[in-house]
């Protein structure tokens, strides 16, 4: 006997998750499976939407002949994209037709961040109009996005408040002084100073993020004093470090720390340290590992708790096992070694792209591994690529190509199961990382693939 | 009908006393009565026991080793494996799964351990990283393995399938082996602790009584000082009557069926602390239709990896893999009621020993709850079910439940149930991880990491705990009082009753 549900939703970032919610909304009893912990843990925690619109043509015809990873004397030469947009939805249109939200329209982005917006309640902002947010990341530059942790808020880069921005020596991936020359460097609208204090020192030098989350979260004794009073000794001295163009020096309005500033209680321990600095106090989002992206992750399945999904992780689907006219019955999931069906009326895919091995490639070819759907590629693996790295790549939209209602298409262009639906990176036709468009991308189709799965799975 | 009423105790005798009975049968070429199919076991493990070669298999590396001469390998064809001979010295080779770290960090944000002690280093260390360097003759595992839990959330955290767990094992049997002083404190109160079976057996003998001394303060006093067991832990109570003496009273199964068959590995805690656990597992897969048999077992070998006692638990493993594998030739799947031991004959088994039939432990175990989802319709048969007495759960999900995909399985199994509650009190960990809050330089971070536990069981709404690992349990009763069910048990009295 398979376990069944009328829709089985495969992977665990924000695309399944925002299938299975949708689905479970239209009335389906929804069942999501995750071979891993959910790679949110991964993100930065920030939700993108659109944040540019880069060249799809070069501004020079391209050299005939496979790339030569530079060797040759003639590079390639792209336009620089167009952005930061102030709002992208406004972009959406200059996207190629082939670009998922060309394909399931702009109304999925905006009820897909709508839905977001509900799910992640107050501790995100941004959600009060379409346009951007610029927020300062830790590589020093400034990042459009459409809905940002309430942690960040205070360091919007569109804020003229002079900032200080805190680092400490054992945080190696972090440095505040280079980050806040950059910063300068950015032109950022606001007189910023960066600073390395003495607090995470009296930690192990390669103390983990999460470490350092859990002592300021309770507050724990730092050689005999409370974490967060600590931490805000460190600071206090330099609070007037920020100097201005005129060399006059102003007290700091607001603080920027990396993101570890807690976990469970990160609102109560940021709101301390304001207090105690007399100064609002924000996180920058870091790369991997990343709180806010932990406490997203939290925030998302304690909703599909509430929303009675059923999901599991820790065993991954690996194959279709049993199909009739066109349609998936069953598919196989690898509990340690032992396959056992999971039966469905409809199926959502939602494993990644390339990085989330959604896709698989080698040297003949790009294939999707879990179902084996077709993904459109050159042949010529030559093609896959272009000689700049910051050029228009096509293995960046490599994926499956779905039709307007998330079904994935065969080489005819017909649905290639009647009722497979596709969401988030293992859908291709964008270019997420030069597009900051990824976690829009997996809310519009997460949306779309939900509804049209649980459409399919109850009529 | 002897399978029904064996009794494991005359066998386990030689098992304590270390001389086993049953190893010739392990390292006959020719499958043995009741192997389904052979040939899929035959691959290099970790760890070959000292069985007399010599000094050399004493170290846990020996996969290649066993490859072309382990103890059981005659006929191994060595074109078999992935040739990948870059490192000297005989190995399982985990280089693949160490070259599949791109140091994302991922398994090091999801250990308990690293997030209360920063000096411990955690995951991505003690296993890619400490995998490389231990490639080195002159290179002594680092101290800080045995800091793990062997909660073996890095398994489940890691995107890129790293064997993380089975990197800890391999390095923890190593540096107990080898570097571990054996007259040591450390080692008697490991060793003692990773054989829980052997001191639980002695306890029933006598259960009134142990209970009683095991926690009469001067005793815990003593073992603090000498065995640095904290004194704040309350040593379970022991059974009146074990679970096998109550099978054995009971006449043994009394469902006969040709065609629904499993048989039940209880584990060391339901034969000896839990019986009503292991009575719950006979009256709900009764009440299914099927036989159930309880076959002589040993201990599944959790504590003996968290401790790095490879060897002890092999020889466990040993008797576990040839009656199970029988019951499974009589038609039977094998269930588990406790996760850890479920995952141990699941994962952990084939990881680390090359034992006939091995595999086919593996493919045929299941944890009790997961076998019932999968085999009957049991969402059919809860609808409209009622608990007699309204009552709310805070339940906690073992983190070995958690690597099987078994995390939420039983707050969606009652979840329609009348009168029953069930609260998920979140992915955090117990942070008893089997022996490892036993020990007094542990005590503290356990308690530490289950802080989170506790809390969100304060605030859940029901005051009855419930959880599939038996130490899971010990911690959720410690830290708040409450007493602790087996979902086991509540299908009992929703559908067996």
């Amino acid at each position: 006997m398979a376990i069944d549900s009328d829709v089985l939703v495969v992977g665990g970032g924000l695309a399944a998750i925002t299938a299975a919610i949708s689905a479970s909304r239209e009335g389906a009893d929804v069942r999501l499976v995750s071979h891993k912990a959910s790679t949110l843990r991964q993100a930065s925690g920030l939700i993108d939407a659109l944040g540019y619109v880069p060249a799809t043509e070069p501004a020079k015809p391209l050299r005939e002949g496979p790339p030569t990873a530079g060797r040759e004397l003639d590079r390639d030469e792209w336009p620089d994209p167009e952005g930061p947009l102030a709002d992208p939805f406004e972009g959406i249109d200059r996207l190629p037709e082939t670009h998922p939200y060309r394909v399931v329209g702009a109304d999925a982005l905006r009820e897909g961040l709508d839905l977001f917006d509900e799910l992640a309640g107050d501790a995100y902002r941004g959600g009060h109009t379409d346009r951007n947010a610029l927020v300062p990341t830790f590589g020093g530059t400034v990042k459009p996005t459409a809905r940002y942790p309430a942690a960040a808020e205070a360091g919007l880069a569109s804020d003229d408040r002079p900032a200080l921005i805190v680092g400490f020596r054992s945080l190696t991936e972090y440095d505040a002084r280079a980050f806040a020359g950059r910063l300068e460097a950015a032109g950022v609208p606001f007189d910023v100073a960066g600073v390395e204090v003495e607090f995470a020192e009296a930690f192990r030098a390669d103390a983990k993020v999460t470490r350092l989350a859990k002592a300021l979260d309770h507050d724990e004794a730092i050689d005999g004093v409370p974490a967060r009073e600590a931490l805000a000794k460190a600071v206090g001295p330099h609070l007037h470090d920020v100097i201005d163009e005129a060399g006059g020096v102003d007290r700091v309005e607001r603080v920027g720390f990396p993101a570890f500033l807690g976990d469970d209680r990160g609102d109560e321990v940021r709101a301390e340290l304001a207090d105690r600095l007399g100064a609002d106090v924000f996180e920058i989002p870091m790369g991997p590992p990343s709180l806010p992206g932990l406490r997203l992750e939290d925030r998302l399945f304690d909703a599909l708790d509430a929303e009675g999904v059923k999901f599991e992780t820790g065993n991954p689907v690996v194959g279709i096992e049993t199909e009739t006219d066109g349609r998936v019955e069953t598919v196989a999931v690898d509990r340690k070694g032992r396959e056992t069906p999971y039966g469905a009326d409809a199926f959502v895919l939602a494993t990644g792209g390339l990085v989330g091995k959604g896709l698989d490639s080698d040297r003949e070819g790009v294939r999707e591994p879990v179902l084996d759907l077709h993904v459109e590629q050159p042949d010529d693996r030559y093609e896959w690529f272009v000689d700049d790295a910051f050029g228009d790549q096509p293995y960046a939209r490599f994926g499956v190509r779905p039709d307007e209602r998330g079904r994935p298409l065969d080489g005819d262009g017909g649905a290639q199961y009647a009722n497979v639906f596709a969401a988030g990176g293992v859908v291709g036709g964008a270019d997420a990382a030069r597009e900051k468009s990824a976690s829009g991308v997996s809310l519009a189709t997460g949306l779309v693939a939900g509804r049209q799965a649980a459409t399919e799975a109850t009529q | 009908m002897t399978r029904h009423t064996d009794d494991g105790d005359g066998k386990d005798a030689n098992g304590a006393n270390g001389t086993d009975g049953e190893r010739g049968g392990v390292s006959e070429p020719s499958t043995g009565p009741g192997v389904p199919e052979t040939g899929r076991d035959e691959q290099p493990s970790i760890f070959v026991p000292d069985d007399g070669s010599g000094g050399e298999a004493a170290a846990t590396d020996g996969g290649v080793e066993s490859a072309t001469g382990g103890s059981d390998s005659a006929e191994l064809d060595p074109g078999a494996y992935d040739p990948v001979d870059v490192f000297p010295g005989g190995d399982l080779d985990l280089r693949e799964g160490a070259d599949s770290c791109y140091k994302c960090t991922s398994c090091d944000t999801s250990c308990p351990v690293a997030e209360v002690d920063d000096e411990f280093p955690g995951p991505k260390f003690q296993g890619p990283e400490q995998w490389r360097l231990k490639r080195k003759d002159d290179h002594d595992i680092d101290e800080s393995i045995t800091s793990c839990s062997n909660c073996m959330r890095c398994d489940d955290a890691c995107p890129s399938s790293v064997p993380l767990s089975q990197m800890h094992n391999e390095a923890r049997g190593q540096f107990v082996e080898a570097q571990m002083e054996k007259l040591s404190v450390e080692y008697v109160r490991n060793r003692i602790l990773a054989n829980y079976r052997t001191s639980a057996r002695l306890a029933s003998m006598f259960p009134r009584t142990a209970s009683f001394a095991m926690n009469f303060g001067p005793v815990r006093w003593a073992m603090e000082k000498t065995l640095g067991i904290p004194k704040e832990r309350d040593f379970p109570e022991f059974a009146t009557e074990t679970f096998r003496e109550w099978w054995k009273a009971r006449g043994g199964a009394q469902v006969e069926s040709s065609d629904k068959r499993v048989a039940y590995f209880h584990g060391c805690y339901s034969n000896y602390n839990t019986p009503e656990v292991g009575k719950a597992m006979v009256r709900v897969y009764e009440h299914f239709g099927y036989e159930v048999m309880v076959p002589p077992q040993k201990c599944s070998g959790t504590p003996m990896f968290a401790n790095g006692m490879l060897k002890d638990a092999r020889r466990h493993a040993e008797t576990n893999v040839e009656n199970m594998v029988e019951a499974i030739g009589e038609g039977a799947d094998v269930i588990a009621s406790c996760t850890s031991c479920s995952l141990s004959l699941r994962q952990e088994y084939p990881e680390l020993f090359d034992i006939h039939g091995i595999e086919d432990l593996s493919e045929h175990t299941y944890e009790a709850l997961e076998y019932l989802r999968i085999h009957e319709d049991l969402e059919g048969e809860l609808a409209g079910t009622k608990l007699a007495d309204e009552q709310s759960f805070a339940y906690h999900a073992p983190c070995h439940a958690r690597n099987q995909g078994l995390s939420r399985q039983a707050v969606e199994t009652f979840r329609d149930v009348d009168n029953v509650t069930m609260e998920d009190v979140g992915d955090s960990c117990s942070g008893i991880s089997g022996t490892y809050g036993w020990k007094e330089e542990k005590y503290e971070k356990s308690m530490k990491i289950g802080e989170e536990m506790f809390e969100h069981m304060e605030d859940a709404e029901g005051d009855v705990g419930m959880t599939e690992c038996p130490t899971c349990a010990m911690q959720m009763e410690h830290g708040t009082g409450y007493e602790i069910k087996h979902p086991l048990q509540l299908l009992e009295e929703t559908v067996a009753a």
